[in-house]
């Protein structure tokens, strides 16, 4: 393990230099987020994931952003156990109907001020499971959405993107005061 | 007994003398009852379930789920404990059930693949070729050559990265983060070559019904051999890690045992089967094409705990990247697809996933419409075992396991 870890050091690092904000992503936000709420969180974000129905597709590309390569941490951003201490709800899937409840407890059991971003095709309208018995529907249709990240999955860097948005928008206010 | 209470669940026949009359999937959420079936209101009782008693001295029950601590599908656990030592757990599951088959009924076949690609996305080339060679059954052709030679390709990558995932992830259940950080590099260059040669990470939908719709990019052979160059680079320095940290082996040896017994009874497929003697790859019986025309073997051990687990998979990597050279050096020249004929038919097909295998059997109506499609996911037989193989263990061994596993829920589910 020693010779590994040596020779890794040596190495130069496999993380990439962070994607453009996504300037969409920030106006869509503008509109929902206030000042107040900014100044308390500064430069870090702790994430919720919630799974609410998805093929698992898009948790794997939630997965990748802790890898070496998109190295998610550096930004502020990390993952935790509990939405009692989450400031942003991480939620993909078609919501189903077997899930709305525990999707809306999820939510109501996160602090304010939080941000709800709903990643996938799926998540923002149920995408092909839409019509469904057993389907709800987008995100939306039981939680407020502030940003919505399409794809089937979303690439690793477009959910970067979205994030990096959220914590701009978050962070805004403590260096413009 | 789980496919017997679904069926129950989902069409309203009753099978006689089940002994488990609980619903399964229903969580009584659906607003309808027997939803593929004939139709009923809802049943009357609430969303209670009753869970199975434990009973005994100084027994504690941890309820765990459906939203979990980490990045994962939901699903409910509620283990029964002596201390730490877990007497009983039982699942509960049918959280992400979108009703896939419900779906399926009266689409086309472009639309029924899009939908069985997305039962569980780990696998979604396992699915999408799964579904194609059923419905290519039911309408009585064959997909062109070249077509069997690029959806093994992505078969192969997504279960070297699949792999590597799991690897990884069941070692940082273990608290060795390196191994999950190597590994996660290794599966993030996999995905980057899959999006390389077929336009897609988990090159979504590249397999259709009658061949595939994406070829291998001009430059794919060059980006796959210079994927395959750098995996046995990195590779074996990783598994020699693996094998040289006791605190690491103390973790996973003797851990979570599946006993071969219970293996064959409940037939289950992939690394699970294979690391409890169940000698089974859908690959090489009943095979499909290419497959008869390749070499690899099929790696099997008897020990059945979350180390032989691992070991299965290591050797699953270092076959898949046999198979991937001769898939490389053998692909043939020719069209990527056939027309698809419109008729009535009916198909079935087993297709091994990185999972296990994949079984999809359908009915097309007159106008190759899907009249009835049902997709089994691996899981089905995975899932009970699992309840099985954590008796006795501590509570904290139980994600360590679970991983191990890696059943899917959303397969499962459907």
């Amino acid at each position: 393990m020693r010779d590994l870890l040596f020779r890794n050091l040596l190495r130069t690092p496999l993380t990439e230099p962070p994607p453009d904000r996504d300037d969409r992503a920030v106006a869509e936000l503008a509109a929902v987020v206030d000042r107040a709420a900014r100044r308390r969180l500064g430069r870090s974000l702790a994430i919720r994931q919630v799974d609410a129905g998805s093929c698992n597709g898009c948790e794997l590309e939630i997965h990748a952003l802790n890898n070496a390569y998109y190295d998610l941490e550096r930004f502020g951003l990390r993952f935790i156990a509990s939405p009692r201490h989450a400031d942003v709800l991480l939620v993909t899937g078609p919501v189903t109907k077997n899930m709305r409840v525990a999707l809306e407890r999820t939510y109501a059991a996160t602090p304010d001020p939080k941000w709800v971003i709903a990643v996938g095709d799926c998540a923002r309208d149920g995408g092909c499971f839409a019509g469904s018995y057993a389907v709800v529907g987008g995100v939306a249709a039981v939680v407020p959405v502030d940003l919505h990240v399409p794809g089937c999955p979303p690439e690793p860097v477009d959910i970067l993107r979205g994030l990096i948005a959220v914590l701009e928008q978050a962070s805004e206010a403590v260096r413009t005061p | 007994m789980r496919l017997e209470r679904t069926i129950r669940d989902l069409f309203g026949l009753v099978p006689v003398g089940l002994p488990d009359e609980r619903p399964w999937l229903d969580h009584c959420r659906w607003g309808v009852r027997h939803p593929l079936g004939d139709r009923g209101e809802p049943e009357p009782h609430g969303p209670d379930y009753p869970f199975l008693p434990a009973e005994g001295e100084s027994l504690h029950q941890i309820p765990v789920g459906p939203v979990h601590a980490g990045i994962i599908e939901p699903g409910h656990f509620r283990f029964t404990a002596n201390g730490e030592t877990v007497v009983r757990l039982e699942e509960r599951l049918g959280y992400v059930h979108k009703g896939i088959e419900g779906l399926m009924t009266g689409a086309d076949l472009e639309r029924a693949a899009r939908l069985a690609g997305r039962t569980s996305g780990d696998s979604t080339v396992a699915y999408a070729l799964a579904f194609a060679r059923a419905a290519e059954a039911a309408l009585g052709i064959e997909a062109p050559p070249r077509a069997h030679w690029l959806r093994a390709l992505m078969a192969e990558l997504e279960r070297l990265a699949n792999h590597f995932g799991d690897i990884g992830a069941i070692c940082n259940d273990a608290a060795f983060a390196l191994m999950h950080a190597h590994m996660g590099v290794l599966r993030e260059r996999v995905l980057r070559a899959a999006a390389d040669c077929f336009g897609h990470r988990l090159m979504r939908d590249g397999v259709v019904s009658g061949g595939v719709s994406v070829d291998l990019t001009a430059d794919g052979p060059a980006v796959i051999a210079d994927l395959l160059v750098n995996i046995r680079h990195r590779f074996p320095a990783l598994i020699e890690l693996y094998d040289n940290t006791a605190s690491l082996l103390d973790r996973t040896v003797a851990t979570g045992i599946l006993k071969p017994d219970l293996a064959r009874r409940y037939g289950a497929g992939g690394f699970l089967g294979r690391a409890s003697g169940r000698d089974f790859d859908a690959r090489r019986q009943p095979g499909y094409p290419p497959y008869d025309r390749l070499t690899f073997d099929v790696p099997v051990r008897e020990d059945g705990d979350v180390n032989a687990r691992v070991w299965i998979r290591i050797r699953e990597v270092e076959q898949s990247l046999s198979v991937v050279d001769q898939l490389l050096a053998g692909v043939p020249a020719g069209p990527l697809r056939v027309d698809l004929p419109q008729r009535t038919g009916e198909g079935m097909s087993l297709v091994e996933g990185f999972r296990g295998d994949v079984l999809v059997w359908l009915r097309l109506d007159a106008e190759a419409r899907v009249a009835r499609c049902h997709l089994r996911d691996p899981s089905w037989f995975q899932w009970p075992l699992l309840e099985a193989a954590i008796e006795g263990n501590i509570v904290a061994d139980f994600p360590l396991c679970n991983k191990s596993f890696n059943c899917s829920y959303s397969g499962h589910d459907l």
